[in-house]
């Protein structure tokens, strides 16, 4: 069984045993607009919980994407990128971002379940 | 300051608007369909835009005031016919740009289009030029209403019978609902199209109807990607009071009398520059892939040398890549020269090119 959780940053992480699947949540997307471009951080580099992990742009704006914990990148999703429009139409599934090894489970106790974070979106979002 | 709200905001509400404050006005960016089904409704079908942030500035007066005005506008407005209108500039005595409009030659006067974030200081520069010799309104009682793209010339004639003989950059006064409206055959997303100048009080009754024809609102964020398509400056990117309209590689703008004659404000900037040229120029810029430069990233030449910099950037929807405007210096200013854009930190190529980024499949008469 997998279990995912949520940042304040509106990313969410599948857990498969060691290897975390990373991407941006629905509401975030719903924010964003119409997403057009990404940049995914590159396969065999490090990156730190909360630090920066790739871009992604609307016709609006750019965002930074960070990552919810810290980690070495295994596989970025190169699907989203020739194809950002699926980000906005599968958030939470195909258009993942990148996956990555996880260097401390203990970061994972800051993250927040769904139901808490759903409470923290619609805060946020009023 | 409390900020301003137009008479179609409580319609821009009912159908989903996100807002955002631009130039004190509360204004829709987009609706719920976002900005990449706006753009593409609107070059396929009909797109209503609320520009009733934008100044409607009326100056009345007879031949004295069109004398006044030559003094001011590169424009040779003897020789404008009635109903006509022209693109042009308000300038200082360094050809600098205060702001680009829209004039029109009107029965008692001229309409003069404004910026929304220009118009107060337009005003009073054009009151302490003219001297308050002539009626100035710059009036908040009309909305200004754009209908774009291929279907508006049938949605609207189907409310204001006629509307689709209009000439483009001409207009005239039709009738809804027993109040006079003036329409012009213009706008800004490189579409054919119109704008009203209606009342307020019938701006939402008149917006239902287009609805009810077919048409669809669409934001701001959806007029900037097809205006940046269709090649037009931006003021207050492209266009501000360090620019020249010779820099902004806007001569066409200029009436080729008033080039020989000067007399303008500005003019012997301006006719120097068409003589000695400029430093720099406004280009097309076209990033390699899929990548987005925005506002304010440095272009390089193949040596890694600052050579420009670009005023607007994004993804234009219906080129499907990222398109941008910028000035570069005019050594590089050539279509396809090669030029690096930095974006977060890496050089990434591009190419000078033409512009418009995009153009209508099809023309009108074509013999080719």
């Amino acid at each position: 069984m997998s279990d995912v959780k949520y940042s304040k940053e509106h990313e969410w992480i599948k857990i498969e045993g060691d290897i975390g699947t990373i991407g941006i949540t629905k509401h975030a997307t719903e924010m964003l607009g119409d997403i057009v471009f990404v940049e995914l951080p590159d396969v065999g580099t490090s990156v730190e919980k909360d630090g920066n992990a790739g871009v992604v742009e609307s016709t609006k704006a750019a965002s930074d994407v960070f990552t919810p914990i810290s980690g070495e990148v295994m596989e970025n999703n190169q699907l989203i990128v020739e194809d950002p429009g699926k980000i906005n139409s599968d958030p939470e599934n195909e258009a993942w971002f990148f996956k990555l090894k996880i260097k401390d489970k203990n970061e994972l106790d800051s993250l927040m379940n769904k139901d808490e974070y759903d409470k923290f979106a619609n805060e946020s979002d009023s | 300051m409390e900020i301003k709200r137009t008479s179609l905001n409580r319609l821009h509400q009912e159908h989903k608007a996100k807002f955002v404050e631009f130039a004190g006005y509360e204004m829709p960016i987009q609706y719920s369909k976002g900005i990449v089904e706006e753009h593409k409704f609107t070059r396929s079908n009909s797109g209503i835009f609320d520009v009733s942030h934008m100044g409607q500035l009326f100056i009345y007066g007879d031949d004295a005031l069109t004398e006044d005005l030559e003094k001011i506008f590169p424009l040779d407005l003897k020789n404008l016919k009635l109903n006509s209108s022209k693109y042009s500039f308000l300038m200082n005595e360094d050809a600098g740009i205060y702001d680009d409009l829209i004039i029109t030659k009107i029965e008692k006067g001229y309409l003069i289009i404004l910026n929304a974030a220009c118009k107060d200081n337009d005003f009073k520069i054009l009151s302490n030029l003219l001297k308050d010799k002539y009626k100035m309104n710059l009036d908040e009682e009309k909305s200004l209403i754009a209908i774009q793209g291929p279907k508006s010339a049938d949605i609207l004639d189907s409310i204001l019978s006629g509307v689709s003989q209009l000439n483009f950059m001409n207009g005239n006064w039709f009738e809804f609902k027993n109040q006079k409206v003036f329409i012009t055959r213009s706008g800004y997303t490189g579409e054919d199209g119109f704008e009203a100048s209606i009342p307020n009080e019938f701006a939402e009754e008149f917006t239902k109807k287009l609805i009810e024809n077919g048409a669809l609102l669409i934001g701001l964020g959806a007029r900037d990607t097809l205006r940046l398509e269709a090649g037009l400056c931006l003021y207050g990117h492209e266009l501000g009071i360090d620019k020249t309209p010779i820099e902004a590689n806007l001569k066409w703008a200029i009436s080729k009398e008033r080039i020989v004659n000067g007399g303008f404000i500005g003019s012997d900037k301006i006719i120097n520059q068409i003589k000695e040229g400029t430093n720099q120029i406004r280009v097309g810029i076209k990033p390699e892939g899929r990548l987005i430069a925005r506002e304010k990233t440095k272009v390089f030449n193949e040596s890694e040398l600052v050579i420009g910099e670009i005023t607007s950037g994004t993804f234009g929807p219906s080129v499907s890549g990222p398109v941008a405007m910028g000035y570069v210096e005019k050594e590089f200013s050539k279509k396809d020269t090669k030029v690096f854009l930095e974006v977060r930190g890496k050089k990434h190529p591009a190419n000078i090119c033409g512009l418009p980024f995009y153009k209508k499949s099809y023309v009108k008469g074509a013999t080719k």
